[in-house]
């Protein structure tokens, strides 16, 4: 029988085979997604409407606190969309670190009895918060009507920004989720780096209020970037780019992305007998 | 023609971590073991690193080899922790090995577990599509097997029902019925049939000979001896990671039964006796089956002993027959009738084994020769594995089984003649 699947198992060479492996499969990436929203608002009463509450919830929050009783600047835009803006990439990191990071626990069973290439639980869980930070994006839209507040042209170069928001939660979930699986002292990390995060990225605040003397500095976190980017494209106007700390966000992105994937490479051969 | 599956040199080591209770690594210990290193070199530098107690090293699996061909149904028996899983695991990628490598040619399908990516939230209709995937099945493929599917595991009426709410035998059977649909070269089934009714383990078991029949390769992990004879002709028998047999499956399971037998020795007592100044047994055969191995359940058959008297005895040399289950126990001896003295010479005895009386499963026949004189009686001869056989339920109208496929209990499972009415 002439068959288009020759494979040799073998320890330490499953590379080749293993790209070939990830297009077979693709189907899985949407279909673990799809579970996951899926079962998700399986049980709830008010169903996806809870995507819409939790983000909603969390920018009026930061409007009052920092808007309202800290004062902080706002760029001359109205504060629920400067934080909206920086939110919305924001939640979509924290969730989708999270999520992944718990993907390959959540999934053990199928780690343990099943083959298929494993990259595909983290990017699944990165997806479902993807959809998240979609219905999300509806708020702000709905927000920029209410506020009769009109993007100029730098919404454009949005996605470009989406593409890096969406590279470091990949990497970041890809770097947390093998960890997770041989320590599983990560469980208990993660949440309190997101906590950890949401504060020293500038999501209550614009990153104009960080002295310029630290600026660069401020730009090791590439969420800066990421928000930074997201804020200039979606409020136009007043808001500046900071060059250097945008460039140094996005090379510290694409060097996240790649260790995160080489790393989970390497280590996801031993998933099985770990899990 | 070149095999589909070809295994050199298989090995795979685990790491046994005694101190833990945990099979995953906590951070913690990593630490406090790399500052004891640490802190042991500062003190003796020179000292060659010891190994630590609290790590073992096993091999599940080591320089194991073999081929196996398209086509064949093949089953893998071996104890518990004789690596059959660990194997399966390597063959269907779950695991890598540690030595060796195996060449695969084809679309493997493995079913280890029973529902492998369910999730009891979904229903049924969404876990066929889940499942489907995450066995490597596109959505357009499940989409036109999704009547099969339904029709195999007969679920029709809870398509929409979740998961959850299903009984364990609705889970397997459409667990089953999604693997079963998967056009793969090879499909690799471990022990997961045990879980289902009698009824839907012989659709099952009927579903994967028909695989086989196919042209497709089928390897089939069980404890079941009775449903690896029926199902499968090669058989691969494990030991403590080594393969201890390749062959036949009656062969196999022969030598799984004899390698656990030779556990427990004391059953054995006249193993290997086959001669003594008096006689001397000269070989063995069952007739009129066209595999030695196999019978089937309702046909009778013939088991002949050719031996040798050497000299003239005072009383009757009397051919008998011991028939062993698998475990040592005794099913029964038969003693040849009508022995009179024989002068020295070359005999046969021949004993005809009725039809549907011994049970289906794996049975070995000690031959002896036993002299009676004087109310006394002498051995001549006793082998006590002189000869093995399947015996094979082909599960047919003759088998009063009214569709139940499990096993049926007893060394023996004799047909008598049953008379029923109408008491009034």
């Amino acid at each position: 029988m002439q068959t288009d699947f020759d494979l040799t198992i073998e320890a330490g060479k499953s590379s080749r085979q293993y790209w070939k492996d990830l297009w077979r499969y693709r189907e899985l990436f949407y279909f673990l997604a799809w579970r996951d929203v899926l079962v998700r608002y399986k049980q709830t009463v008010i169903g996806f409407a809870w995507a819409l509450i939790r983000p909603l919830l969390t920018m009026l929050v930061f409007t009052l606190v920092f808007g309202h009783l800290a004062k902080l600047p706002s760029e001359n835009s109205p504060y629920p969309i400067l934080v909206f803006a920086a939110l919305l990439p924001w939640q979509f990191f924290a969730n989708a670190f999270t999520e992944a990071g718990n993907s390959l626990i959540s999934d053990a069973s199928l780690i343990s009895k099943v083959y298929f290439p494993r990259l595909i639980v983290p990017t699944s869980a990165v997806i479902v918060s993807f959809v998240d930070f979609l219905i999300s994006g509806i708020i702000l839209a709905g927000l920029m009507i209410w506020y009769g507040f009109y993007p100029s042209w730098r919404i454009c170069t949005l996605p470009l920004f989406i593409l890096m928001a969406f590279a470091v939660a990949m990497g970041a979930g890809l770097w947390i989720s093998a960890l997770n699986v041989k320590y599983r002292d990560f469980r208990y990390i993660i949440p309190f780096m997101v906590q950890l995060g949401l504060y020293i990225s500038p999501v209550g605040f614009s990153s104009s209020i960080v002295p310029d003397a630290w600026r660069l500095l401020y730009s090791v976190n590439p969420m800066v970037g990421v928000i930074d980017g997201f804020r200039w494209a979606i409020l136009g106007g007043n808001s500046q780019l900071y060059w250097p700390g945008l460039l140094l966000s996005l090379g510290l992105v694409i060097s996240i992305l790649v260790s995160g994937i080489y790393f989970f490479r390497s280590t996801e051969r031993r998933f099985a007998d770990l899990i | 023609m070149a095999p589909v599956i070809s295994a050199q040199n298989l090995g795979k080591k685990y790491i046994l971590n005694h101190q833990s209770q945990e099979r995953y690594t906590a951070l913690r210990d990593v630490l406090t073991n790399s500052a004891k290193h640490c802190a042991r070199k500062l003190r003796h530098p020179f000292a060659p690193s010891e190994s630590d107690p609290s790590h073992e090293v096993f091999w599940a699996l080591k320089e194991l080899s073999f081929d196996i061909q398209q086509g064949d149904r093949v089953g893998i028996i071996g104890r518990n922790g004789a690596g059959k899983s660990t194997l399966l695991k390597i063959l269907s990628r779950i695991t890598e090995p540690t030595t060796g490598k195996v060449r695969i040619q084809g679309r493997v399908a493995s079913l280890l577990e029973v529902g492998t990516g369910f999730h009891p939230e979904l229903t049924g209709r969404e876990n066929i599509f889940l499942n489907g995937a995450v066995l490597g099945m596109s959505k357009i493929e499940i989409k036109k097997k999704f009547d099969d599917i339904v029709a195999f595991a007969e679920i029709e009426k809870f398509l929409d029902t979740p998961v959850k709410r299903y009984s364990s035998g609705m889970y397997v059977r459409l667990a089953f019925a999604v693997a079963a649909q998967l056009e793969s070269e090879i499909l690799i089934v471990d022990e997961v049939l045990a879980v289902g009714d009698a009824q839907f383990q012989k659709k099952c078991l009927g579903k994967m000979e028909q695989v086989g029949q196919d042209g497709r390769t089928v390897i089939f992990v069980s404890h079941n001896m009775a449903a690896i004879s029926n199902l499968c002709q090669k058989g691969i028998a494990l030991q403590a990671g080594s393969l201890l047999f390749q062959g036949s499956a009656s062969e196999a399971i022969l030598k799984y039964y004899q390698s656990t037998g030779d556990a427990d020795d004391s059953t054995n007592n006249h193993s290997g006796k086959n001669e003594s100044d008096t006689a001397k047994l000269l070989s063995t055969e069952i007739v009129g089956v066209r595999s030695a191995l196999e019978i089937n359940i309702h046909n009778d058959f013939i088991i002949r002993m050719k031996y040798e008297i050497k000299r003239l005895v005072e009383g009757r040399c009397v051919p008998n027959f011991h028939f062993f289950a698998p475990d040592g126990s005794y099913a029964f001896a038969t003693n040849a009738e009508g022995v009179s003295t024989m002068p020295p010479g070359i005999y046969f005895a021949e004993c005809k084994i009725p039809g549907d009386m011994l049970n289906e499963g794996t049975y070995f026949i000690g031959v002896a020769l036993t002299n009676y004189h004087d109310n006394h009686f002498t051995v001549e001869f006793f082998d006590r594995n002189a000869l093995t056989l399947n015996v094979i339920d082909p599960m047919d109208e003759h088998s009063n089984r009214y569709g139940y496929a499990g096993p049926m209990p007893g060394v023996l499972r004799p047909k008598f003649s049953w008379n029923i009415g109408r008491a009034k």
